[in-house]
This record gives structure tokens, sequence and C-alpha cells, in this order.
């Protein structure tokens, strides 16, 4: 291969390469899609249907009014979605690993940070889809925020994310089995998703357990929910967009170290 | 003439465990170099250093003149590696495999349709192209894996135990492709084995136990007056071998 082909449009190449292969395997597997919808939908049709006449909210920025608690609960979801996708990729790095399909990615002539960008990159594209065809469903169940909210929420997805897709990463360096995956689910999962503003804002929190108010909002995943929540409604919260790019940074990093063959996992351990 | 690949004095160890010690050897270009050990010899430690799976912490790895150390890039650009196990996506076609392969090297749309066809003919699996991974006979994936490690024209051939769980036709079938790569193609092979009858007596050969290389050379030479069979099973029954 010249060395040419290591160049910028090498990479780009490569990229896309990566994207494709990740939308193939997502074609694929079309009841990921579906249970991806299905998990959001049964909270916002159900749950969130059932707690209407139980919480009442008060007037909270970025709402200018009282709403109904589907109307809060919608954020919520849209990052569920994006965290259970980041999680699926993690899986999916696992299976490749235990296939073996990973070492054609490894032994490929790309540094790891740019594999695993490029990775997170594609995963984060499906995750993107899969928010907006159920904010569109919402949107038929009567949760329609400003139309302009549609757009200003597409940086907020694509950081949130990627947050998410590097937690995951992350994950995917540590667990050497596909079986270990159900102990992430139950001790990663749903810690991080019910430990967050995602079904309560924070201040309802604090009125039952102040600990609890103060997990959840070191939580990265209450800051990722705002963030979608904020930009649904045309704002920024600016806290919640520095700890996201801040865990974005660091869970980054940490993958990249961990998959880096010098230091990290990959050094340490036989596969 | 460079070497395909030149490694010198590679050591490397997972805890305790000293799973290579000290490991020098060359692949010419256009040779077939069979590196023969036992289950547990260090073939597929050393494999998974030179294709930088991980790093070694002692001695250098050289591939067509690029240091693995230095220029990681450039040095892993040059080998082509067909793992023990498979290493295609289970769930796509041969085709797509191939394409994300050539794609993962750089290779553009026109240039992979034309490499595609050139590889899967050379393989002779031009009908199974469209045929999901999953699906292959075990000879067929490895024809498969051969093609997909061939995608990007590489001057050095990894193959680790390539033949392992093959049928006798499809084993021969295999053995056959790689040693017309090397005559026509002039491609450097390093063919991982522990099956003697799989060497031929021309052929480069380092035998490798415990870690360590016990002999280099021509098989002929390593034989002397005696089998290679027998030399191999003396030396690596020896118990000052361990390290």
């Amino acid at each position: 291969m010249s060395l040419s082909n290591l160049s910028v449009s090498g990479r780009l190449i490569a990229l896309r390469g990566i994207v494709w292969r990740e939308t193939l395997r997502f074609l694929r597997q079309r009841e990921r899609f579906l249970s991806a919808l299905v998990r959001p939908l049964v909270w916002l049709f159900i749950f969130a249907a059932g707690f209407r006449a139980l919480l009442g909210l008060s007037i909270t920025p970025p709402y200018q009014t009282y709403i109904h608690y589907e109307v809060y609960v919608v954020p919520g979801l849209v990052a569920m979605i994006q965290l259970f996708n980041g999680m699926q990729s993690s899986l999916s790095m696992v299976y490749d690993r235990e296939t073996g399909a990973m070492r054609t990615l490894l032994v490929s002539p790309h540094p790891r940070w740019f594999l695993l960008t490029s990775k997170l990159l594609a995963g984060v594209g499906v995750s993107i889809l899969q928010a907006y065809a159920f904010l569109a469903i919402a949107w038929v169940w009567g949760i329609r925020p400003p139309p302009m909210g549609f757009v200003a929420v597409l940086p907020a997805l694509f950081a949130s994310g990627m947050m998410l897709g590097a937690i995951g990463l992350v994950l995917a360096s540590t667990i050497r089995q596909m079986e270990n995956f159900a102990g992430v689910m139950n001790f990663l999962i749903f810690p991080m998703f019910f430990a967050s503003s995602a079904l309560y804002p924070l201040w309802r929190l604090r009125e039952s357990s102040v600990l609890l108010h103060d997990i959840a909002a070191f939580n990265p995943f209450t800051h990722a929910v705002e963030l979608i929540r904020f930009a649904l409604y045309g704002q920024v919260n600016a806290l919640s967009l520095a700890v996201v790019l801040g865990c974005l940074a660091l869970f980054l990093g940490a993958a990249i170290y961990a998959f880096d063959p010098n230091k990290g996992m990959m050094g340490r351990k036989r596969r | 003439m460079t070497a395909a690949l030149q490694i010198e004095g590679l050591s490397h160890r997972f805890g305790p465990l000293r799973a290579l010690d000290d490991v020098s050897l060359t692949v010419g270009q256009g040779r077939f170099t069979a590196l023969l050990g036992v289950n547990g010899a260090g073939k597929t430690t050393l494999f998974s250093l030179i294709t930088r799976l991980y790093d070694s912490r002692s001695g250098r790895i050289v591939i067509c003149g690029h240091d693995l150390r230095r220029t990681p890039g450039q040095a892993l650009a040059e080998i082509g590696v067909v793992f023990q196990s498979r290493a295609m996506d289970l769930d796509l076609t041969v085709a797509q495999n191939l394409a994300y392969h050539g794609a993962l090297h750089g290779m553009g749309r026109k240039q992979l349709t034309a490499r595609i066809a050139a590889v899967i003919a050379q393989v002779g699996l031009q009908d199974k192209l469209q045929a999901r991974v999953a699906t292959l006979s075990g000879g067929q994936s490895r024809r498969a894996e051969i093609a997909r490690a061939l995608m990007h024209e590489p001057k050095l051939l990894l193959l680790d135990e390539a033949s392992v769980g093959l049928d006798i036709q499809a084993r021969s079938d295999v053995l056959a492709l790689v040693r017309a790569l090397v005559a026509e193609a002039g491609v450097g092979v390093l063919w991982a084995t522990h099956l003697l009858d799989e060497i031929a007596p021309e052929d480069d050969t380092v035998i490798l136990h415990r870690g360590r290389v016990l002999a280099a050379g021509t098989a002929r030479e390593i034989a002397s007056t005696r089998t290679l069979s027998e030399v191999f099973l003396d030396m690596t029954a020896t118990p000052e071998t361990a390290p």
C-alpha cells in the first residue's frame, strides 16, 4: 500500500468504511432498531401517562409554563435511547472481539485513537437516527417542542451520544466476555438512568433525599439529559454542555489509553 | 534486498510468564518461512506483537524497512494477516468484508471493485462473493480470509495455523495457494504451524519452543542427516530448553 493511503483522504475512506459497516450491521438488526424505540415508548405511553396525575411540575427552566409529565420526560427518554445505544456499541465491540472481527480493525494501519473515534462516530450516527424517530412519534403523541428545537437539538444529541458512547468504549475495554454484560446493565445503566434528572427534576429528588440529589447532580447522564432538554427548547445549558464535553474528553481519553497496545489493557492481557 | 520481516531480540511477558525470550528471525521477500512449534510455543504471541495487537517491551520488529515502533502505520500497511480463528464479520457477505478491509487500507470505490475481483479470483471463490461468511465451509472461510489479507497487496503475509481444522483437501489447497503467492507475487510468508508435513525441505524454517528460537535455517539444513520430525521431537523434548 502506498504511503499516501495514510493521508487525510485515506483516513476519511477508512472512517467511511467503519461507518458503512456499522450501518450495514444496524440494517441487518431491525429488532435492535425496534427495541431501541419500544423501550422509551413504553415509558412514554404507560409510565408517563400513569404518573401524570401524581407528579405536578412547577415552572422549571427551560419550560416557561406548567407542563405535563410526558413533556418533562421526553428529553430523558431521548437520552435513554443514547445511553442504551452507547452500551449496545460496547456490546458490539465485545462481540467483535469474541468473534475475531475486531482484529481486522486493530491491525489496520491507523492509530487506535482514530479507530476508536471512528467507531464512536458510527455509533452516534445510529443513535441520532433512533432519537429523531422517537421524537417524531412523540410529536404525533402530542409532545411538541418548538420546530427550531428539532434543529437545535442535533449538536446536543451529537455531544451526549459521543459521551455515552465513550463510556461504552471504556466498558468494552474492560469486559472480557459477552456474559459479563448483564452485570453492566444492573450496575451501570440502571443506576445511571434512575439517579438522574431523566424521570424527575433534581429539586424533586432533593425533597426526598439530599444524597440522591447530589449523586444525580454529579451523574454525567443528568447533564446529557439537561443538554438535550434545553436544546429542544432552543437554549443552551452551559453547565451541562461543559460537563458533557469534559466527560467526553475524559472517557474517550480513558478508552484510547485502555486500547493502546503499549499502555492499557491490550498490552497487559493475553487475548 | 530489504527483508519482508526482521525481528531482533524480541521478548515478551504476560505477568510472570515469559512468552517470548530473545527471539530473532528474518523472513525474506519471496520466501516461505515456516514457524514450527507445538501449541503454546509462543507463535500466536509473536503474531500479536508483529501485528501490534500489543506492543513488545523489548526487541525490534522491522517490516519491509519500517520499524514497527517508530512508524507503525507504514509497517502495518505492508502486512496481510490470517489469524488462527476467523477475523471476518460473520453477518456480512464476503464482498462486504473485503470492501470493509479495503476501506480500512484507504482504497477508494473503483480500486475496491477491481481489487475484490482480483483477490476473489486468486482464491477461487467467485461463486461465494455474495454469500454470508457464516455460511461458508471451513476451507472456503480460510480462502476468504486469505483474500481479505491480500486486498491491500501486502508484501508480508502472516498465517497463524491457517490449516487447522481443515480437511486434507482443503489444507492442501490453502497451502498450494500460499506457495503460489510466494512464487508468483514475491510475497514473504511467515507460516506458523505445528504440522511437519506442511514444510518442504527448501523452506526457511524456525523452530520455536517455550518462547525461544531453537533452530533456524532451511528445513533440510536443520534436519541434516535425520528427518525434520526426529530433530523437532528431540529439541522440544529436551528439559534444558525450558526458560
